[in-house]
């Protein structure tokens, strides 16, 4: 494997092409892209009740954003794969931003339910958190990632150094328990959890392979 | 998306008497000539003003229509219809809630025949229009509890159960009533589904006391109208005490049984839903809390959440039905 040297490095952010230059904004902005209906569906809301959330709106936001977290922590998984098999290694620069924008949305979707569902009762929110299932591991994925938003700094980086890829891999863990979540929340149905269950566990599997490929290229 | 809650219906949106005459259903071919008068008025008054009030105007008229707004406070009030009419479970279109708005259309349900079977003098397949004719619909507002958290407040049209399931005489040896829902996966997409795991056809049932509890209603029409089919047409049950999904919809099928029937939430979940499944705040479901629930509809900053109350607030008619019983087992 070739290792690029300082110089080396330099010289490739040079040689970046506008492509590459206007790939993150652009991604930045895809990613916006729900934050943005939604924000726009809130307001339609509050000028006239009804018209872009339904019936019951305060479930439709919290809803709506839990479920665009989970997809895009889903496409920060995909992202070490991409650079793995393809050798895509413009939207690698990318996986901090983009993990960065799922636990944007999640903490959101928690933030929504206190709200919007619990209405700030804090003993509702107490029984929620240490009484139902669904809620707890919600929870607890949601303070894994936390913790890894917390560390995601290239500071933090550098001074756990071998132990941040270490601590990171626990956003495996936060997305396991973020399936588990939604599936003890369905009734029935469940189409949707089947489909991010699948696209989870092809990315484990690839994540195997390549553990075990002669190249002992380290899976992250 | 629609706007769902201006004040104003567009005029199409109001239906003309001559057209809601010829509805078929509640009308000339149903109820008889009292049910013919009842809706009539109602019809007028729809037509005369808004919908938001006509539906109130229509109730408190002076209209031939016995009005019920059982055990309602002062300060309830109705569900919008476009809500009511909009916002269901009904599995058998779909997981979501604007699924059966969206494909019940889908539904032939005329001609329509329901089978009576079991322990009763007078088994046998009877069309829609037989089981209802000669009765007048009766307007009850009832409050209506799902399993889930929300609720709404719902003016129902329809015949006591206890009237209609009398006409099938049933015998001493009927303790049980079972409903079914169609199977239909041809009209109903969501029976064709790959990712339920409900083992259609959905069924329910009640005691047969609970089934002769005087507000225990076989509903036809829905806020003066037929029902709409993603409301349950043509005919379903309104059991305002229990979760909604006791109140089984589009029914083909009546049984008269000895035993307690194996209903479709208790076969799916029997931790989680009870064959009684009362309203109870103080019984949680294991994955939320029923103390509390979301009166539709509910605004982003102003959610409308109300104490749940105990027996959905019926509980003066209905808790000697189940003394002696102990209702955190028996939920």
């Amino acid at each position: 494997m070739q290792v690029p040297n300082a110089t080396a490095v330099a010289g490739d952010r040079q040689r970046r092409s506008l492509g590459q230059i206007i790939f993150k904004p652009c991604l930045a902005l895809v990613l916006g892209l729900p934050a943005l209906w939604l924000a726009n569906a809130i307001r339609m809301e509050l000028g006239n009740p009804g018209a872009a959330l339904g019936a019951d709106p305060g479930e439709a936001v919290v809803l709506f954003l839990g479920e665009w977290g989970l997809r895009f922590l889903l496409l920060g998984l995909f992202i070490s794969p991409l650079r793995r098999r393809a050798g895509w290694n413009t939207l690698a620069r990318s996986r901090r931003m983009v993990g960065l924008f799922a636990f944007a949305y999640l903490t959101l979707h928690f933030l929504a339910y206190v709200g919007f569902l619990a209405e700030f009762d804090g003993s509702l929110i107490v029984g929620d958190l240490t009484e139902r299932p669904y809620i707890i591991v919600g929870a607890l994925a949601l303070l894994l990632l936390i913790a890894l938003a917390a560390t995601s700094t290239s500071g933090w980086q550098r001074r756990l150094r071998r132990n941040w890829q270490r601590l990171h891999r626990l956003v495996y863990l936060s997305v396991a328990l973020g399936l588990l979540h939604l599936l003890w929340l369905t009734k029935d149905g469940f189409a949707e959890f089947a489909v991010y269950l699948l696209i989870f566990l092809a990315l484990m599997v690839e994540r195997l392979l390549a553990r075990r490929a002669p190249t002992r290229q380290v899976a992250v | 998306m629609r706007n769902r809650r201006t004040a104003e219906p567009s005029s199409s949106e109001i239906t003309p008497e001559s057209v809601f005459l010829n509805r078929r259903r509640l009308l000339a071919a149903g109820l008889g000539a009292a049910g013919l008068s009842v809706a009539a008025s109602v019809a007028a008054s729809v037509a005369a003003s808004a919908a938001a009030s006509a539906a109130a105007s229509a109730i408190s008229s002076s209209s031939p229509m016995v009005v019920s707004a059982r055990g309602l406070s002062p300060g309830e009030e109705l569900t919008p219809e476009d809500i009511v009419t909009s916002y269901n479970n009904f599995y058998e279109f779909g997981m979501d809630k604007d699924d059966p708005a969206r494909y019940a259309h889908e539904l032939t349900t005329d001609p329509w025949s329901v089978e009576v079977a079991g322990e009763c003098a007078k088994p046998g397949e009877y069309a829609f229009e037989d089981i209802v004719s000669g009765f007048t619909p009766e307007e009850r507002i009832y409050r209506f509890r799902c399993v889930e958290a929300w609720s709404m407040v719902v003016p129902w049209q329809g015949v006591p159960l206890r009237r209609i399931l009398e006409r099938f005489e049933p015998s001493g040896n009927a303790r049980f009533v079972e409903f079914t829902t169609l199977y239909r996966p041809s009209e109903m997409r969501g029976q064709r589904s790959l990712f339920s795991s409900i083992d259609w056809p959905y069924v329910e049932g009640l005691r047969m006391d609970e089934a002769y509890h005087p507000l225990s209603l076989m509903a036809v029409g829905v806020y003066g109208k037929p029902l709409p089919n993603q409301n349950g047409a043509p005919l379903r049950l309104v059991v305002p005490w229990k979760y909604g999904f006791k109140s089984i919809k589009s029914i083909v099928k009546i049984r008269f049984t000895r035993r307690q029937p194996k209903t479709t939430w208790q076969l799916q979940g029997p931790q989680e839903y009870g064959f009684y499944a009362n309203v109870n705040p103080d019984v949680s479901h294991p994955r939320w809390s029923q103390a509390s629930e979301r009166r539709l509809p509910s605004s982003l900053f102003e959610p409308n959440r109300i104490p749940t109350l105990p027996f959905n607030g019926y509980g003066a008619e209905v808790a000697q039905l189940y003394q002696g019983m102990d209702l955190r087992r028996d939920f």
